[in-house]
């Protein structure tokens, strides 16, 4: 079932993939293939592949249950609000939290993740700082969107 | 030259350092290199010092695997799944010191031998690789791809689908030729289309983390401890025909596109295993089982420069990010390698002899301490390794759109590994689309539009039969592998 699903949504992109392949104009003086030709190849041998994937496919792996997935949308979410959080938070408090938070969903010990969380941002700055010599602001800068 | 301290240096931290990551299950060559990638960049090493780094964190990371695979029946790597056969055998007889130490040993030959093979057939694979016109290049990238899935590939469709990914990625952005936008949905920050750095990092250490609490970051402390190591001289000499065997198995497996050091050490293990006389050892902890699978695939990985280093195609995936190493450096791989910056080439082969021998020399006192890095909990260590590849990617753009594409890179590739489709191919997708793109489209420039020109030379012909065999291959040979391996 998950074979085929995933047959099924690589046949979509790759047709989205054609279309907007077909989109693309040419100049006049371009080469013979142009810019259109190679996307449009490559999305005809996905196509074909995703084809095979939904005729024939393999056992599903196996998916872990909610509470994991719980966790797996949980440690993305951190991720990318580690992302946003990095310029305006400094790197010390937003890695403290995002390490900490991370730790947490792989092992749930509440203690021990935020001492992991401090342990790493803080020997993880003074190693970058001083051993590598790369520039991050430690500190908030305040809110400049 | 490459012999002064500092270089010495670079290449012991990047050994320690590239022993330690390979010796984590999970992270293997491709993410320790990949990983540090972004960070050599940032820090203005210069072409030399970055590469020796490099080497010696990708040949500390295959020394590494080993640690694991015989302490903890886990593969430190895809290659080192042979080593488990027999080392954790030995291992659990209470010669797991004995194991480690045959391993280096075994591992360095076959380094050592395959750094001398290069040295020798490189220049004359150079020679060669001035037959290549537009239409060759399209063949042999054509080829890399199709044998990519590798032969213990077990699904077609999906190395297909992993490569046309990789392609499609490539070809958002900016088309030099005509300096159309492809596929960039209007955003500013597609126009340099997608770095394949952040999708390196995203697709193999960001994929990781997801990987580790879905499986709830089982602990590790279920290995075998170890004991005081003694040198095994009796054991090494006994091995020694079998590591020259096995060198040079895996250094043909590694130069041809595609095979890397997987196929090496495989192909090493079986021809031992066939030519031994007896072969109730094997399996049980057999040091023959146990040198063959190292020595092959360390000559694999120093074989899968060759072609590319001579023609710019890796030979296998981690020789993928050694090529990313070399592209961030500004370093374009192929023929005129040799004839205008030989200082690169040379350079990076005394740093592969000098990764060797350090390698060498520090395996057997350290690979206790190295065996410690076990203990470190999942639980510290992957958020680690994630913090380490925001800050490397945020020191190279100070973007978040590159942070943010650097996740859903991750999220990616934990879907492809669920779904068994293979990442390698992805990755080299978006290294060498552009390039593939614009050979087929210079060979239609200078044929006019004749498709027939991709078929003119008989090197041309020649690689798309190979490229093409390749490809089915594996549909065969499954079949007759998984028939052996029920008669065994």
């Amino acid at each position: 079932m998950s074979d085929r699903l995933t047959g099924l949504i690589v046949m979509v992109v790759a047709l989205a993939f054609f279309v907007g392949a077909t989109q693309l104009e040419s100049p006049f003086f371009a080469d013979p293939l142009g810019p259109k030709a190679f996307p449009m190849m490559i999305s005809s041998v996905a196509l074909i592949a995703g084809m095979v994937m939904v005729l024939r496919p393999d056992e599903p792996p196996q998916w872990p249950e909610l509470v994991t997935i719980g966790r797996l949308i949980l440690a993305t979410i951190i991720l990318v609000f580690y992302a946003y959080s990095l310029k305006p938070f400094g790197f010390l408090l937003s890695t403290a939290v995002a390490a900490a938070a991370l730790s947490y969903q792989i092992k749930t010990n509440f203690i021990n993740s935020i001492l992991t969380g401090l342990g790493l941002s803080v020997g993880l700055f003074l190693i970058f700082k001083f051993a590598l010599g790369l520039s991050l602001s430690a500190f908030p800068r305040g809110f400049l969107w | 030259m490459a012999l002064s301290p500092s270089t010495l240096m670079l290449a012991v931290i990047g050994c320690v350092l590239g022993t330690a990551i390979g010796a984590l299950p999970g992270l293997g060559p491709s993410n320790g290199v990949a990983i540090l990638i972004p960070l050599s960049f940032s820090l203005g090493l210069d072409a030399t010092a970055a590469l020796v780094l490099m080497t010696a964190v990708y040949y500390g990371a295959m020394y590494g695997g080993r640690i694991s695979s015989i302490l903890l029946n886990i593969p430190g790597d895809e290659p080192a799944m042979m080593t488990t056969l027999d080392g954790y055998p030995m291992a659990k007889q209470g010669r797991a010191g004995d194991a480690l130490v045959l391993s280096g040993v075994a591992s360095f030959v076959g380094a050592f031998l395959a750094t001398l093979g290069l040295m020798l057939l490189a220049p004359l694979l150079a020679q060669i690789a001035f037959l290549f016109g537009p239409a060759e290049y399209f063949a042999l990238y054509l080829l890399a791809f199709c044998t990519l899935g590798g032969i213990g590939s077990s699904n077609q469709a999906k190395a297909a689908i992993a490569v046309c990914l990789g392609l499609g990625i490539a070809m958002v952005g900016v088309d030099n030729t005509t300096g159309l936008t492809r596929f960039t949905g209007g955003s500013l920050h597609l126009f340099d289309g997608i770095d394949f750095l952040v999708a390196i990092v995203g697709l193999f250490a960001v994929s990781e983390v997801f990987i580790f609490i879905e499986s709830h970051g089982r602990d590790s402390s279920i290995g075998v401890k170890l004991e005081k190591v003694t040198i095994p001289f009796k054991q090494i000499f006994e091995t020694r025909w079998t590591m020259l065997r096995s060198s040079v198995i895996g250094f043909v497996a590694g130069v041809l596109p595609g095979a890397g050091a997987s196929l090496g050490s495989f192909l090493a293990y079986m021809a031992e295993k066939s030519i031994a006389r007896d072969k109730s050892g094997f399996g049980r902890g057999e040091a023959r089982g146990v040198a063959a699978p190292e020595a092959g695939n360390n000559s694999a990985a120093g074989g899968a420069l060759v072609p590319m280093l001579t023609l710019g195609v890796p030979g296998s995936g981690t020789t993928a990010v050694l090529l990313a190493l070399l592209m961030t450096l500004n370093i374009t791989p192929g023929p005129l390698l040799f004839t205008e910056r030989p200082e690169v080439v040379w350079g990076l082969i005394a740093s592969l002899l000098i990764a060797n021998v350090v390698l060498l020399v520090l395996n057997v006192p350290l690979v206790k301490v190295f065996s410690r890095v076990l203990q470190v909990p999942a639980a510290i260590l992957l958020p680690g390794v994630t913090m380490v590849s925001f800050v490397g990617i945020y020191s190279l753009s100070g973007s978040y759109f590159d942070l943010l594409l650097m996740i859903c890179f991750g999220v990616l590739g934990y879907f492809l590994r669920k779904m068994s489709i293979p990442t390698v191919p992805v990755i080299l997708g978006i290294l060498l689309g552009g390039h593939m793109e614009v050979s087929l489209r210079r060979a239609m420039v200078l044929s006019d539009g004749d498709w027939t020109y991709l078929f003119s030379s008989s090197v041309a012909i020649g690689l798309w039969v190979a490229a093409i065999a390749g490809f089915i291959a594996p549909l065969f040979l499954r079949r007759f592998l998984s028939v052996s391996a029920i008669n065994k």
